[in-house]
Order: structure tokens, then C-alpha cells, then sequence
């Protein structure tokens, strides 16, 4: 059971890291958006 | 955040939540394998969604090279179109005759309708170079998953985490090409990279092939194949809605995040050319101002 587990649980800690890092990425960029309507 | 993308969220998460319920809860425990075999549920939809997104690069890749000349382009979709009148009519007639030449032409009809819709919708240089870097990043998250559950699956099951066999090493040779292509893409500086990321792309999808068909004709440690295995393949119908509905959940799972990464990269391209942009009428003020 314990091997059954960490496998769903590392498959979802896979994706919520990219998710993370997706929505990292659009924080930026809306950053640099800003950045550009600013100068 | 437009609701159309809101309500996308909601359906997908509702649908991975059932997927979930199915394999943790409704699906049958397997006879010899006990508890462990359910992590099957995850590890067959994400290796589908990988190769599948691992195709679709291969196509966006092609579609790159090909979009840059008018005529190249249209040699090209004139080769698919045919390729998938070909694939249609081997599917068709080739049935009667061998199970291989209905696959071939489901292949060739496949990656015909493939090319002729991607090339329908992302039908420019920067827009098909968007798509393949977003279905290459998915692919080799779903890949990564992939390639952390079968050892998980393993070591219960076979004694040992890993062991060198064709399926397993090709597989590890798939995502370490891929992982490469996004390391050129990140790193490499210069006009020229999406172009090479292209042709790396190209060669390296030659790999996908020796994964799916490593387990039929070589002998592995892997099971032989659950779809389209021949005789005494196959998984116990009761299991059968477990699979469809995490193989359902994990493609539209893969679309959402596709389709976020490609708005990315077409945002991030827009950013770049408006700071370009800005940059240039900098200058040509700075020069007019000198020659006055």
C-alpha cells in the first residue's frame, strides 16, 4: 500500500511543481507587461 | 481569468478527482499483484498523454521548418493529404488482410489528420515553434511521472527498482532527449535555436517507435502490452472504466496545461517584441536628436 501512495502522491507533487512554476512564469510576465506600459 | 478557462478548470479537476476515485476505489484489486497494481492507473495514462504530446511536438517541429517556405508548406500538406487517403484506404481494405497493414494505415491516416489540423491552427513560424516547445515541456512532465511510478510499481512487484531492459532504457533515452531539447531551447542564444530545437526534435522523435514497440519484439521485464497485445494480453473488464476515465482525465489535464504554456510563450513573445520595438524608436529619437 505504501508504494501504491507515494506513487499517486509523487505524480501530483510532479504536477503541482509545474503548476508552481506555470504560474511563477505569468506573474513575470505580467510584471514585465506592467514594466513596459510604465517607461 | 476568463470563465471559459474557470469552468476548463473545474471540468478538469472533477474529472481527475473521478479518475482518482475510480482507480483508488471502484476498480477491482488484481489477483497476483495485489493493492500495488492500481498505480497502473497512473502510470499507463501519463506514458499515453507523454508519447501523444511527444507527437504532436514532432508535428509542430516539421510544421516549423516546413511553414518558413510557401511552397515547401504546400508540398508538405499536399504529401499528408495523400498519405492520408493512403492510410484510409489500407485501413479500410487492408483489414481483411493482416491486422499490421490496418495498423500501418491507421498510423498513416492518424499522422496525416495530425499534420493538417495543427497546421490548420498554428499556421506561422513563431505560432508552430510556441506549440511544439509547449508540447514538449508537458510531455516531459507526463514522461517524468512516468519514469518515477514504474519504479515505484517495480520494486513490490519485480524485487528491484530498475533493471537495463529495452522498454525501460529506451523510455529513460526518451526523456533525457527531450529534457535536452528544452535545455537548447532555455540556453542556446541566437536566432538560430528554435530551428535546431526543430531538427533535434525530429531525430529524436525516432525513440517514440522503439518505446511502443520494445515490448513486442524484444524480451523485457515489462509486461507485453495491455492494448492490442494479442493473445492472453489484456486487463479484467471490470478495470476497463478505471483506465478510460484517468486516460480521459490526463488528456484533458495535458490540454489545459498545453494550452496555458502556449498562451505563455505567445505573451512572452509579444512582451519581447514590444520591448524590441520601444527599444528601436529609443534609438532613432537619440540619432535624430545627434544629426540636428
Amino acid at each position: 500500500m505504501n508504494y501504491l501512495y507515494t506513487a499517486y502522491v509523487v505524480t501530483w507533487v510532479v504536477h503541482i511543481v509545474y503548476l508552481f512554476y506555470l504560474s511563477r512564469r505569468a506573474a513575470r510576465l505580467r510584471e514585465e507587461a506592467r514594466d513596459l506600459e510604465r517607461k | 481569468m476568463k470563465p471559459t478557462y474557470v469552468i476548463a478548470s473545474l471540468v478538469t479537476f472533477a474529472l481527475l478527482s473521478y479518475g482518482l476515485y475510480q482507480g483508488l476505489v471502484v476498480a477491482p484489486t488484481e489477483a497476483t499483484m495485489g493493492d500495488v497494481q492500481r498505480i497502473f492507473y497512473y502510470h499507463l495514462p501519463s506514458a499515453w498523454v507523454a508519447f501523444t504530446l511527444f507527437f504532436l511536438n514532432f508535428v509542430g517541429s516539421l510544421l516549423f521548418l516546413v511553414v518558413k517556405k510557401d511552397a515547401a508548406d504546400k508540398f508538405a500538406a499536399g504529401v499528408f493529404a495523400v498519405l492520408g487517403v493512403i492510410g484510409l484506404g489500407i485501413s479500410i481494405f487492408g483489414r481483411s488482410y493482416t491486422e499490421f497493414a490496418s495498423s500501418i494505415g491507421g498510423t498513416l491516416l492518424m499522422c496525416a489528420i495530425a499534420y493538417l489540423v495543427i497546421r490548420h491552427f498554428f499556421h506561422s513560424q513563431p505560432q508552430a515553434d510556441a506549440f511544439a516547445a509547449s508540447t514538449a515541456e508537458v510531455g516531459v512532465v507526463f514522461c517524468t511521472v512516468v519514469l518515477l511510478t514504474g519504479p515505484l510499481w517495480a520494486r513490490p512487484v519485480w524485487g528491484i527498482w530498475w533493471t537495463w531492459d529495452a522498454r525501460l532504457t529506451s523510455t529513460l533515452v526518451l526523456w533525457l532527449i527531450y529534457v535536452s531539447y528544452l535545455i537548447l531551447r532555455k540556453f542556446a542564444t541566437g536566432g538560430q535555436t528554435p530551428t535546431l530545437a526543430a531538427a533535434l526534435s525530429i531525430f529524436g522523435f525516432a525513440d517514440v517507435p522503439i518505446v511502443y514497440l520494445s515490448i513486442r519484439y524484444f524480451r523485457t521485464q515489462h509486461p507485453q502490452p495491455v492494448i492490442n497485445g494479442g493473445e492472453g494480453s489484456g486487463i479484467d473488464s471490470h478495470m476497463w472504466a478505471a483506465v478510460l476515465w484517468n486516460l480521459l482525465a490526463f488528456t484533458v489535464f495535458a490540454i489545459m496545461l498545453v494550452t496555458t504554456r502556449y498562451k505563455l510563450a505567445q505573451a512572452e513573445r509579444r512582451i519581447e517584441e514590444a520591448f524590441a520595438t520601444r527599444d528601436l524608436e529609443d534609438d532613432s529619437h537619440l540619432i535624430s536628436r545627434s544629426t540636428r
